[in-house]
C-alpha cells in the first residue's frame, strides 16, 4: 500500500530543503549535502515501507511552514525545522533517518570517511589480534565462583 | 488423515533443532514443523552496500517491523522493552549476537542463596555434560579458564581483541576489574564445514559467510541426515487432546494456507517465552478451558526479559567500528549478590565494539550529538569510528504479573490470536541498572571517553524470553517438571527458554540448548515409561 504513495512535487522540494539544512555540503570535507540529485535519487527510488511516514512527516512540515519550506527566511526555516524534530515524533525521526541512511552509503561520503566502497561480504575485514598479555592482571587476580550448595 | 509421527517438534529454532538432533539416534518417527522457512545467505545483509538499512525494515529485529510472511504480530504496546525475534529454520539463532555465556552454578539457587524467586529443579551439574556436547555441536570459540564463569572448553580459540578489546581491556585493567574473552558461537577457524569469521561486522542480522553458528546450518543438517523430517512454512494453530487428556496431534496451516491435522504421540513444544504460552493458551478446549498445560494458571506468567543497561561514549582511538563482530569480551565482576549495591542478584556485561556509519549518523542525531547543520561534518567524524559500548545484562527476577497473555482483537494472517505482553521493570532492577550504569561511566571515562549516551534499557531489547512455562516438581507452582514434561499432559514436552526458573544474568540460549539436550537424553532413558 505505502509503495503506491508518491511524493508530490511540493513535498520533493521540501524533503530537499530539509535534507539540505540536515546536512549541508561541505568543501571542507569535500563532500556534497544531503540535497544533492545523486543521493535525493536515492532516497525517493528506495523509500519502500518507508513512504508513508515520510508523506506524513513532510505534511507535518508543510503545515509548520505555511509554505514552501526554501522560500522562508533562514531564520524562519530553521525554527521550523527545530519544531519540526521536536514535535514530528516518529514520523520525523524515520524522515531523518531515511536521509541519513542514504547520505550515508553514498560513494563520494564514504570515500571522504576514507571507507571502502564495498559490502562487508566476502572480503570482510582483518582484525589485529592484540596484546593478550593485557589478560595477565585478570589471571593473576584470580577469583571464584559463586558456590551453590 | 496423516498417519501420526512419534514425535512432533513445533519450531526448529535453537531448542527445536537441538532436541530433534538428539532424538533422531532413536529411529522414531519424527516431525518438525517450523512456520518460517529456511534462509537464502547470499541475501544476507552483509552481501549488500545498504546492509544497513535493511536493519530498519526487512531485517530489523522486531517481528513489528519485519513483518515478514512468516512473523506474527506482537502486542507490547504495555513494555518498555519491545520483543525481538527471529521466525525460519535456525529460529533467533538466525539473529543474534553469537555471545555464548552460561548460566553460573549458583543461578539454580537463587532462593536457598539469595531468599528470592525460586530454586530450579535441577543444578548445573546435570546440564554440564549437554553444554559441552552443544558446544561442539554449535562450535565455540574463546579462552578456557576465566575464574569467574563456569569452566569451558571451547573447540576454536578466542576471536582477536581487536582495537576495541585493547581500550577495553587498559581501562578494565586501570580499574582492577575483571574481564575475559567471551564465549561465543563464531568460528575462529574453519570448523565442520563452516567457514572461518572473516569479520564482516554486524553478525546479529545473520552472518553471510556461515561463521556464526545458526541451527540451521549446525544441528538440522545433522538432523535430516538422521532422518529428522522438517516440515517448513508450517504455522501450528493449536495443540488437540484426546479423551484420556493426552496430546493427540496439532492443527496447522501448510505452506499454501490449508488447514492440515497432523497426529502425534509425543508432542515437543520449541517456541520460546512468547510463542510458547501463545500456542498453549491458543489450544484451550472444554477439558482445558484456561490453556493446556495450565492448571497451575502459570503458563504465559513470570515473563523474565534481561533488562539491558546501555551506555556508550566516543573515544580518541579508532574502534573496531563494523569491522568485527559486535561483541568480544564479558565481565562478571557484578555478577553475584552483594547486598552493599542495594539489590539481590547481580549482571553479566558484554562489551561492543562499535557501530557502522549509518548507525551511528541516525542514533546519535536521535540522542541530540550530531548536530544538523554546518557542524554535522566535523561532530560526525569525530563519533564514526570511536564508539566504545558497556551492556549490562541485568537479571531479571520472575514476577507474574510480567506476562504473555492472548491479545482479544490482533489476530495474525492465519486468524490465530497473536501474544500480548504486559511487563514492567522491578524497583530491584532499576537499582541493579542504575549500578550498571554508573559503573559504566567509570569504565568509559577511564578508558577516556566523551560523549557519554544512555539507553537504558534498551527499548529493542527484549531477545531473551524467559519462564512463561517454568519447570518445577510441584504441579501447583510449575508447568513443567524437572525433566520437561507437562503436569498436565503427559506425552507434552517444552524445551525451550519458557521453562527458565529464573534467568541468570547472561545470554541465554547456551543455557536453552543444554536443557534442550538434557530434556532430550531424558525422555530417550525414559522411553519405556515416558507417561508413567
Amino acid at each position: 500500500m505505502s509503495d503506491q504513495l508518491t511524493l508530490t512535487p511540493r513535498q520533493r522540494d521540501d524533503l530537499r530543503t530539509i535534507a539540505a539544512m540536515i546536512i549541508p555540503p561541505s568543501e571542507e570535507y569535500r563532500v556534497p549535502g544531503a540535497d544533492d540529485d545523486i543521493i535525493q535519487a536515492d532516497i525517493l527510488a528506495t523509500l519502500g515501507r518507508d513512504t508513508r511516514p515520510v508523506v506524513a512527516a513532510l505534511d507535518h512540515l508543510a503545515r509548520l511552514a505555511g509554505m514552501p519550506l526554501a522560500d522562508l527566511e533562514p531564520a524562519a526555516r530553521d525554527a521550523v525545522a527545530k519544531e519540526f524534530r521536536s514535535s514530528g515524533g516518529v514520523v520525523a525521526a524515520t524522515l531523518v533517518r531515511v536521509v541519513l541512511q542514504c547520505y550515508y552509503r553514498d560513494d563520494r561520503v564514504l570515500g571522504s570517511l576514507g571507507l571502502e566502497l564495498r559490502a562487508p561480504f566476502p572480503k570482510g575485514h582483518v582484525l589485529p589480534d592484540g596484546d593478550w598479555s593485557l589478560l595477565d592482571p585478570v589471571k593473576a587476580r584470580g577469583g571464584a565462583l559463586r558456590r551453590a550448595p | 488423515m496423516k498417519d501420526p509421527v512419534d514425535v512432533l517438534i513445533i519450531g526448529a529454532g535453537a531448542s527445536g533443532a537441538a532436541v530433534a538432533w538428539s532424538l533422531a539416534e532413536t529411529k522414531m518417527h519424527i516431525l518438525c514443523l517450523e512456520q518460517g522457512g529456511w534462509m537464502n545467505p547470499a541475501e544476507y545483509p552483509s552481501t549488500g552496500r545498504d546492509w544497513e538499512a535493511k536493519f530498519y525494515g526487512e531485517w530489523s529485529s522486531s517481528p513489528n517491523v519485519r513483518g515478514r510472511p512468516e512473523d506474527y504480530p506482537i502486542n507490547d504496546d504495555n513494555s518498555p522493552i519491545k520483543v525481538v525475534n527471529y521466525n525460519a529454520v535456525g529460529g533467533s539463532t538466525v539473529m543474534y549476537t553469537a555471545h555464548w555465556p552460561r548460566l553460573h552454578p549458583s543461578d539454580f539457587k537463587v532462593k536457598t542463596l539469595d531468599g528470592v524467586a525460586d530454586d530450579w529443579p535441577i543444578d548445573y551439574d546435570a546440564l554440564t555434560p549437554f553444554f559441552e556436547e552443544n558446544d561442539r555441536m554449535m562450535g565455540t570459540s574463546g579462552l578456557s579458564g576465566d575464574p569467574l564463569s563456569p569452566l569451558t572448553h571451547p573447540p576454536m580459540p578466542q576471536q582477536p581483541l581487536g582495537l576495541s578489546g585493547a581500550i577495553i581491556a587498559k581501562a578494565m585493567n586501570k580499574l582492577g576489574w575483571h574481564w575475559w574473552p567471551s564465549d561465543t558461537t563464531v568460528a575462529t577457524m574453519d570448523y565442520e564445514g563452516r567457514a572461518r569469521c572473516i569479520n564482516l561486522g554486524h553478525c546479529t542480522p545473520a552472518c553471510a559467510q556461515g561463521a556464526k553458528a545458526s541451527t540451521d546450518i549446525t544441528y538440522w543438517p545433522h538432523a535430516i541426515r538422521a532422518g529428522v523430517e522438517l516440515r517448513t512454512h508450517c504455522r501450528v494453530r493449536e495443540i488437540t487432546t484426546d479423551e484420556n487428556g493426552m496430546a493427540s496431534g496439532v492443527v496447522y496451516y501448510d505452506k499454501d494456507g490449508i488447514e492440515q491435522f497432523q497426529p502425534a504421540h509425543v508432542v515437543v513444544i520449541a517456541c520460546n517465552g512468547v510463542g510458547t504460552p501463545r500456542l498453549l493458551l491458543n489450544s484451550a478446549s472444554g477439558r482445558f478451558p484456561n490453556g493446556l498445560a495450565n492448571s497451575s494458571g502459570l503458563v504465559g506468567k513470570n515473563l523474565m526479559f534481561h533488562p539491558y543497561a546501555q551506555i556508550y561514549g566516543y573515544v580518541k582511538e579508532p574502534t573496531d567500528s563494523n569491522r568485527a563482530p559486535p561483541t568480544c569480551l564479558w565481565s562478571k565482576q557484578w555478577y553475584d549478590t552483594d547486598l552493599s549495591r542495594g539489590f539481590v542478584r547481580g549482571y553479566g556485561v558484554q562489551f561492543v565494539r562499535g557501530a557502522g556509519p549509518v548507525f551511528e549518523a541516525v542514533v546519535s542525531e536521535q540522542k541530540g550529538i550530531l548536530p544538523w547543520g554546518e557542524d554535522h561534518h566535523r561532530v560526525f567524524r569525530k563519533l564514526n569510528g570511536h564508539r566504545l559500548g558497556f551492556s549490562a545484562i541485568c537479571e531479571d527476577l520472575p514476577e507474574e504479573h510480567n506476562r504473555v497473555t492472548l491479545d482479544p482483537v490482533l489476530k495474525d494472517s492465519h486468524g490465530i490470536p497473536v501474544p500480548k505482553v504486559d511487563y514492567t521493570i522491578s524497583e530491584n532492577s532499576r537499582k541493579m541498572m542504575e549500578h550498571a550504569l554508573a559503573r559504566g561511566r567509570e569504565f568509559l571515562e577511564t578508558a577516556g571517553a566523551s560523549d557519554i549516551c544512555v539507553n537504558s534499557p534498551i527499548p529493542w531489547g527484549g531477545w531473551h524470553l524467559l519462564g512463561t512455562a517454568r519447570m518445577g516438581t510441584e504441579p501447583e507452582r510449575s508447568v513443567v517438571n524437572e525433566w520437561g514434561r507437562s503436569h498436565d499432559v503427559k506425552n507434552l514436552f517444552i524445551v525451550d527458554g519458557s521453562i527458565f526458573v529464573t534467568s541468570g544474568g547472561v545470554n541465554p540460549t547456551s543455557t536453552i540448548q543444554a536443557l534442550a539436550l538434557y530434556i532430550a537424553d531424558q525422555m530417550k532413558q525414559r522411553l519405556a515409561n515416558l507417561f508413567d
